[in-house]
């Protein structure tokens, strides 16, 4: 039977890699993706299900751990942040190259310098060419069931990607909040047992990830690509049978308040419930976009979402230094590419700065003032210390 | 939606009593939240944590500014940080003091409960949280008693679990008793 319970967000991913029977786990700890791995170990150590843990020396290692273990056709996954997801750079590639669905928990963290254990979205945007889906949370529950989902997506066989699963880092992972913990057989129905295609076995001989020359090399590249598309319409389907089984679902993106807003804020992962609040508490009239899948990009549904908007502001949790806005914001100008709305964007919380309703409330007025065609800057910095400068 | 901010120094546990106030609450059948500031907790250091409660799932993520309740674990805070900062003047500050009165810079009621004593009676440790959330359980009826005993069962191991009950039970009626 499902149970609500109340934990921190850590142990809600504990919670759903113990229901997806994940055989392998390989994991270095870092701050604040931590009390994740502890708490798989603890559950391993006391029986609550069976799977081998592979203490490694370093992410790198943790990922080469993953892919290793994902080779032989095992369900695997680690968790990392920040200075352990760069680390993990390398291998990345590697992962998604030889088609494995391994699924990553990322606790979304700043990057050094200066050394900051708090919470943004750098880390998992600079990776965003990897060859990794990605989904970003908005709450503790949503990142259990993203887990769950994120089995589904990876291991279809129109798909074999990894995906990393971003919750923000201490926003999320060190809250206790309500989380229904779903039942396990219900998990195994909607989460058939991994068949890789490709697994490695001794009588049937076969080389991964070896030479690909310029012969071959772009049919690699290209039939990445093919599968990230089909990730698109497999996500949607893997949400919509989750809503089904689960009796709740979350779609790739979210739209609240959008019926006829021409103003609408687009933003992705926890900061979600805040701006959710603010719009209430003032009564306004504008949307909010929350793109939960970053990779593939949604390109059809945010354009469909944003047929009706006349001025977007895109408030994120990174910033693409040397081009002066974050990536979403970029991304959002290629997609809606042609059109006239205009996209302005918020660079808030870099290094957990604290994102306010107050944040928020300024983020909406710049926009409707654009919307009454005033002159406004076109990127903000919420909350930033212009004297400290 | 009532928010409560903890005021606590590093090894003194407020980030678990923010926690155990949440679960308390979700045991009483409410939505809640807690959270800590994100410090590099060192032992010793100020630390703050927050808690919410709710009829309603929680969406607001952000610190508390305007708290509805403040729970000062260490009186040597009151002189470092203004533990009162925006604290509404229909809310209430308890303080773990010694002192039958304190003066706070709030037009809140301000509380106070000797929780170091009751900890160092029953627990034998000056680790105040269990106290101090018993004491907030009997001031502000926002938690039941038992659900709070509840969480700290929850929480820790058999033994200790049943000392820090002790202490919350201590604090309880000792804060009843001054109502």
């Amino acid at each position: 039977m499902p149970h609500r319970d109340v934990m921190h967000g850590s142990r809600a991913v504990a919670e759903a890699v113990k229901l997806c029977d994940v055989k392998v786990i390989a994991a270095y700890p870092i701050t604040p993706q931590t009390h994740i791995v502890e708490d798989i170990a603890e559950m391993l150590a006391n029986g609550e299900f069976d799977a081998e843990y592979i203490m490694v020396e370093s992410e790198h290692s943790a990922m080469s751990a993953c892919i290793g273990a994902s080779a032989t056709g095992a369900r695997t996954f680690t968790a990392t942040a920040s200075q352990g997801l760069a680390l993990m750079h390398e291998v990345l590639w590697i992962a998604s190259g030889m088609r494995l669905p391994i699924v990553m928990v990322n606790a979304n963290r700043a990057l050094s310098a200066p050394i900051n254990i708090w919470n943004d979205q750098s880390d998992s945007i600079a990776e965003r060419d990897s060859g990794w889906v990605q989904l970003y949370v908005e709450t503790c529950q949503e990142a259990l069931d993203s887990v769950i989902q994120a089995y589904r997506i990876a291991e279809h066989q129109d798909v074999l990607l990894p995906v990393m699963v971003c919750m923000d880092g201490f926003v999320l992972t060190h809250t206790v909040e309500p989380v229904e913990v779903p039942d396990k057989e219900q998990v195994r129905r909607y989460l058939p047992e991994l068949r890789l295609p490709h697994a490695l076995d001794p009588e049937h001989p076969v080389t991964m990830g070896s030479l690909g020359d310029p012969n071959y090399y772009m049919e690699c590249r290209k039939q990445q690509e093919i599968a990230m598309e089909h990730a698109l319409r497999v996500a949607e389907e893997a949400d919509e049978e989750f809503r089904r089984v689960f009796g709740r679902g979350y779609g790739i993106l979210e739209e609240y308040n959008m019926q006829d807003a021409e103003v609408v804020l687009v933003t992705m992962g926890s900061v979600a419930g805040t701006i959710k609040e603010t719009i209430d508490m003032l009564g306004s009239d504008v949307g909010l976009l929350r793109l939960r899948m970053f990779r593939p990009f949604p390109k059809e549904a945010v354009r469909r979402a944003l047929r009706n908007a006349k001025v977007v502001n895109v408030i994120e949790k990174d910033v693409s230094m040397g081009f002066g806005e974050g990536a979403l914001m970029t991304e959002l100008k290629s997609v809606l590419y042609g059109s006239d709305i205009r996209i302005l964007g918020t660079v808030a919380g870099l290094g957990g700065r604290d994102i306010t309703t107050e944040h928020v409330r300024q983020a909406i007025e710049r926009a409707e003032r654009a919307l009454r065609g005033e002159r406004v800057e076109e990127v903000a910095w919420a909350g930033l210390k212009e004297e400290a400068l | 939606m009532k928010e409560i901010r903890f005021h606590g120094r590093g090894g003194q546990g407020a980030v678990t009593a923010a926690d155990l106030l949440a679960m308390a609450a979700f045991f009483d059948g409410k939505y809640s939240q807690a959270f800590p500031s994100f410090g590099t907790e060192r032992r010793g250091a100020p630390v703050t944590a927050f808690a919410r409660i709710s009829d309603r799932f929680i969406r607001l993520r952000s610190q508390i500014y305007e708290p509805d309740y403040i729970v000062v674990q260490d009186p040597s805070l009151l002189e470092v940080i203004d533990v009162a900062a925006g604290l509404k003047s229909t809310g209430k500050a308890l303080i773990n003091t010694e002192k039958s009165e304190i003066k706070l810079n709030t037009e809140a009621e301000v509380h106070t409960i000797n929780a170091t004593r009751i900890a160092l009676d029953v627990l034998g440790v000056p680790i105040v949280n269990t106290a101090m959330i018993g004491a907030f359980a009997a001031l502000t009826g926002e938690v039941s008693l038992e659900s709070v005993i509840k969480a700290v069962r929850r929480r820790f191991p058999e033994k200790l679990a049943e000392r820090n009950v002790r202490a919350v039970e201590v604090a309880y009626e000792e804060m009843e008793a001054k109502l």
